[in-house]
């Protein structure tokens, strides 16, 4: 019992519970909270697997910026709280926690019965800074992943694009109506 | 007999058929536009020439020495075994009643342009006159009974089509028609014993040409006798089969000719009126009095005798069939001689004597005298001839006095009397309007009680009706004289042999007594005495177009009888010799004491009529015979035999067919066999598939799967709720059974 | 030091979670929210993975490919949340409501 594992068994219980709060909160802003705080745990895993960069990334584009949308939605919406009467499907919850549970039994069967049980082997000095850092991440991201690189950029403008579209008013609905003679 | 190979006059024989047919088509062509009298010239010219014919045959005959010959003209039927051709066969047997229907045709031809003077249907008369000679010619001529059997039923329509001429008259309208379908049906009914006679004569012989026909019978007829006197050497024979032709097995030659002989008189009875078949003919005096007097008198009756006459070979063989005819003679000539003295209509007594002096010749035929028979066939033609003729000039006489009578514009369209041969439609030919005066009046121009003292004013008609009643009476020297007593001396010598020739002989006494008897009744009621009626006061004498051939039949009456005298005068014989070459018979010797007994007979008739009804003539209406009662009126009504085959005949017939039609065809077939049935049970079985297959099975099925379609189709709709979170977890599904079998089955 | 099937256990009791929260959740946003978690705890086995491949003195390119595939990811990932939570304001505009119950007008 390292103290490697020691670390990873506390922050993975955290990890699992902030999702596990995530899910059965009422409240959206709570949710979302808890899955910030789930983010920021994975990253800490991020670091522990030398992937320093990643870490990194994970906190700026995924907690700093999703989750901040995803606040400012659920504040646009007021869907805090969400009137949670009877459901049409009510046959819909205990199924899909069984399959739930069947996803995680197969899952962890086959993860256990061929996974390998070892740690990886230790970097060496110079592979700790090498690996995983910024300069190696972009070595690999220019040359051969340059098309990928570039078509994500375009997404990017897609999206950019998308959002905008779709939420833009009919210009139909801008304009001052003409008061009809009565 | 041999077939004709060089020219000779027999050549020329189908031509006598020609000549009318001729004149049939003529007629039927132009014969309206020709017009009285030259449609009826050209139709006595035809049958004039047929007569030229016959004579040429006559003296081709002589020529050839009165062997027969055989001329061939087409073959009609070769079926099989059976050959029929259209052949004449000219012996002495036919070209007499060749002789005979062509002469006395052509003088009835001439003396019915007087008497159809004015008849609208003029030309008409005239095309059934000459068909009545061309079919007449092929029945005496034909050289098969198959030929004869067509001339038989050829003058059988052309009775039926001349007794119906005024077809829209007599009694309530259809009277003469009726009277002409009668004729048709009872002559049927011969009909069907004759060919049921073709049939047999067919079916034994092997064919039905006469010299083929006879020469098997009589070949049969010899191994008969041989068989019968020499039984003990057949075994001797050896080669022959011992029991010969069919003689223990099958019927013997004697069993068929006795069949055949006695269907042949069922056919001669319908033809030639004898009993029981002869009720026809009286009521045939519906029609126009030349129609009465060629065909009813001369020459279609006779030829039931002349079919007797040819078929003598096979006669030959049935003694029994000879007793019969000859018994069924006798009877009708005493039957119809009873029945003519209680008759009033002047045509009805010439009928009913017509009848009985045909039961003389068929006695005649029947005892084998066919000499006798043909003589009396030739003398009957002549005399009789002239009695009807003579009968239609009195009556045309009688009519005219009424006529003159009623002299503003009347003519009469309504003379209907009560018995059912009104001579109504001859009253259209003078008629212009009906006057209506006379509706209240029916007078009959035929009933000789409106008659009487017509000597005065019809001399001339007098003297022949007398030369005929005489000859008929069987007076010496005239006709009748010679040929009755030539029957009666047969009938004696069979008597001497067999039991039943003394009936045949007694009846036929009687019959010539009572013939005596009516026709002394007649003369004495029409000629003598005062008229009883205004218009026989009026009456006057007949045009020379109907003297001259009556003329001529009266010298015939008289000088006929010399056709065949006794053999101990010169010259006699003549007509038997000449028979003999185509028949095989032998005339009788004349008998002395037959002829004083019938000539006594005679007398003594003939005063018995004078005594009632010439000494005090009748005044009145009322015949002095009717004092008899009972008798009479039982001589009057026919003997009642017409009620009695209605009664026993035509009503349960009727019944039947009614029953047949209404109850059997209408209801039972009809109404529900058909309707209930067969439309009743398609009906159902069309509603059963209708409704049970089509729309149960059928409907049902295919409605079924579109059901079972939809119903599916429902419960997988349910799948698609519309709910995302349903879509998801259809997804995790799918994930889960895949990753499960990726990681655990593979 | 941790073994890999450790981190791939968690990771995948987490995309078990965030299916969970998928299947149950009404709500628009929780529902996508669990979408990020899925995301994320894939991206967990990616660089899990890539550390596991590194082995000997060279940086392989292959294990540098794991983190190079989450860099991509989280980029998705990104442009996904903006047009998602701008699809889910203009449904908000028409139906008032977050609820994805509400959206079910497809129904068969």
């Amino acid at each position: 019992m390292t103290l490697d594992l020691i670390i990873f068994l506390v922050l993975a219980t955290i990890a699992v519970l902030a999702a596990l709060a995530m899910l059965l909160s009422d409240n959206a802003i709570y949710s979302a909270l808890f899955l910030i705080v789930n983010f920021a745990v994975v990253s800490v895993f991020y670091l522990m697997l030398n992937a320093p960069f990643i870490a990194m990334v994970q906190v700026t584009v995924y907690a700093g910026a999703i989750m901040v949308l995803f606040l400012f939605v659920i504040m646009l919406l007021g869907a805090d709280k969400l009137r949670q009467p009877q459901t049409d499907i009510p046959w819909q919850q205990p199924l899909a926690i069984l399959l739930g549970l069947v996803l995680l039994g197969v899952a962890a069967f086959a993860i256990v019965s061929r996974g390998s049980v070892s740690a990886p082997s230790p970097l060496s000095d110079q592979m700790i800074s090498a690996f995983g850092s910024p300069f190696e991440l972009g070595k690999l991201l220019f040359t051969t992943y340059l098309f990928p690189f570039e078509v994500t950029s375009f997404l990017l403008l897609v999206a950019m694009i998308g959002a905008i579209v779709l939420t833009k008013e009919e210009k139909a609905k801008l304009l001052p109506r003409r008061p009809t003679k009565s | 007999m041999h077939e004709s190979s060089t020219f000779s006059l027999s050549s020329l024989v189908p031509l006598i058929v020609v000549f009318p047919l001729l004149g049939v088509i003529l007629n039927m062509l132009v014969g309206k536009r020709l017009g009285d009298p030259w449609a009826g010239i050209i139709a006595s010219l035809m049958s004039g020439l047929a007569f030229v014919i016959a004579v040429l045959q006559l003296v081709g005959l002589f020529l050839e020495k009165f062997h027969a010959t055989t001329v061939t003209i087409a073959e009609w039927i070769v079926i099989g075994t059976l050959k029929i051709p259209w052949a004449f066969q000219v012996d002495t047997l036919s070209v007499t009643m060749m002789l005979l229907v062509t002469g006395v045709g052509t003088l009835i031809h001439v003396y019915a342009i007087g008497y159809m003077k004015g008849d609208e249907r003029f030309h008409r008369f005239f095309v059934y006159l000459n068909l009545f000679i061309v079919m007449m010619l092929f029945l005496v001529s034909g050289n098969n009974y198959l030929m004869l059997f067509l001339g038989w039923e050829g003058v059988g329509l052309c009775s039926y089509l001349l007794i119906g001429f005024w077809f829209d008259k007599g009694a309530g309208g259809v009277g003469n028609a009726r009277a002409g379908r009668k004729a048709f049906v009872v002559n049927r009914i011969g009909d069907f014993g004759f060919v049921l006679a073709l049939f047999l004569i067919f079916w034994t012989s092997g064919s039905l040409i006469f010299n083929d026909t006879f020469k098997y019978f009589e070949e049969k007829a010899k191994e008969h006798a041989a068989a019968v006197t020499a039984p003990a050497p057949a075994a001797a024979a050896g080669a022959k089969p011992a029991e010969g032709h069919g003689e223990s097995e099958g019927p013997t030659t004697e069993q068929i000719a006795t069949a055949i002989t006695l269907l042949l008189l069922v056919g001669a009875a319908g033809k030639s009126a004898q009993i029981p078949l002869f009720v026809w003919l009286p009521d045939a005096m519906a029609g126009p009095t030349p129609v009465s007097a060629l065909i009813h008198a001369a020459t279609m009756v006779t030829a039931g005798i002349y079919m007797i006459v040819r078929s003598n070979v096979i006669f030959h063989l049935a003694p029994t069939s000879q007793m019969v005819v000859a018994l069924i003679g006798a009877s009708t000539a005493f039957l119809a001689g009873t029945i003519a003295v209680g008759q009033f209509d002047i045509k009805r007594v010439l009928a009913y004597s017509t009848i009985s002096q045909l039961g003389f010749m068929i006695a005649a035929a029947g005892m084998g005298a066919y000499v006798a028979a043909m003589f009396h066939l030739l003398t009957h033609a002549f005399f009789k001839a002239l009695l009807f003729l003579s009968s239609g000039s009195v009556i045309h006489g009688v009519e005219h006095g009424h006529h003159a009578l009623h002299a503003h514009g009347g003519g009469h369209d309504h003379h209907e009397a009560p018995a059912p041969d009104a001579h109504g439609g001859h009253q259209a030919a003078h008629a212009s309007a009906a006057s209506p005066d006379h509706a209240a009046e029916s007078y009959d121009p035929q009933d000789m009680r409106n008659m009487g003292g017509l000597r005065k004013h019809m001399n001339v008609t007098f003297w022949v009706y007398l030369i005929g009643a005489i000859a008929l009476a069987g007076m010496f020297p005239f006709a009748g004289f010679w040929s009755k007593d030539e029957i009666l001396a047969d009938a004696w010598l069979i008597g001497s042999k067999q039991p039943y020739g003394v009936a045949v002989y007694v009846l036929l006494s009687v019959a010539a007594f009572f013939t005596a008897f009516y026709m002394g009744r007649q003369v004495f009621m029409v000629f003598f005495g005062g008229a009883r009626t205004d218009a026989a006061k009026h009456a006057h004498e007949s045009s020379w177009v109907m003297l001259t051939p009556l003329v001529i039949l009266a010298v015939l009456s008289v000088i006929g009888g010399g056709l065949n005298l006794p053999k101990f005068i010169p010259g006699g014989e003549a007509l038997g010799t000449w028979i003999e070459h185509s028949v095989e018979v032998h005339a009788v010797d004349f008998n002395l004491t037959v002829a004083l007994i019938s000539t006594g007979v005679g007398l003594f008739a003939i005063f018995l009529s004078y005594l009632v009804y010439g000494r005090s003539p009748m005044m009145t209406m009322t015949d002095p015979l009717e004092r008899l009662g009972f008798l009479f009126r039982f001589l009057n009504g026919k003997w009642y035999v017409d009620e009695l085959y209605n009664a026993i005949i035509l009503r349960p017939v009727e019944g039947f067919a009614t029953f047949a039609a209404y109850a059997l065809d209408w209801d039972l077939w009809h109404d529900f066999f058909h309707d209930v049935i067969i439309a009743g049970g398609f009906r159902w079985f069309s509603g059963f598939l209708a409704g049970f297959v089509d729309k149960g099975i059928v409907d049902g099925f295919f409605d079924g799967l579109g059901g079972f379609v939809r119903e599916t189709a429902l419960n997988f709709r349910e799948f698609q709720t519309g709910y995302v979170r349903n879509y998801a977890l259809m997804v995790l599904i799918g994930v889960v059974a895949v990753l499960g079998y990726f990681l655990f089955v593979r | 030091m941790v073994p890999t099937s450790y981190y791939i256990l968690l990771s995948a009791i987490l995309f078990t979670l965030g299916v969970a929260g998928v299947l149950i959740r009404r709500n628009a946003i929780i529902v996508f929210m669990s979408v990020e978690l899925m995301l994320n705890s894939a991206n967990l086995a990616f660089v899990a993975f890539a550390r596991a491949f590194q082995t000997g003195n060279a940086v392989s390119a292959a294990a540098m490919s794991g983190q190079i595939f989450v860099f991509f990811v989280m980029t998705v990932a990104a442009a996904e949340v903006a047009v998602g939570l701008a699809l889910i304001v203009a449904i908000f505009k028409s139906k008032h409501s977050i609820d994805v119950d509400q959206v079910h007008q497809l129904k068969g």
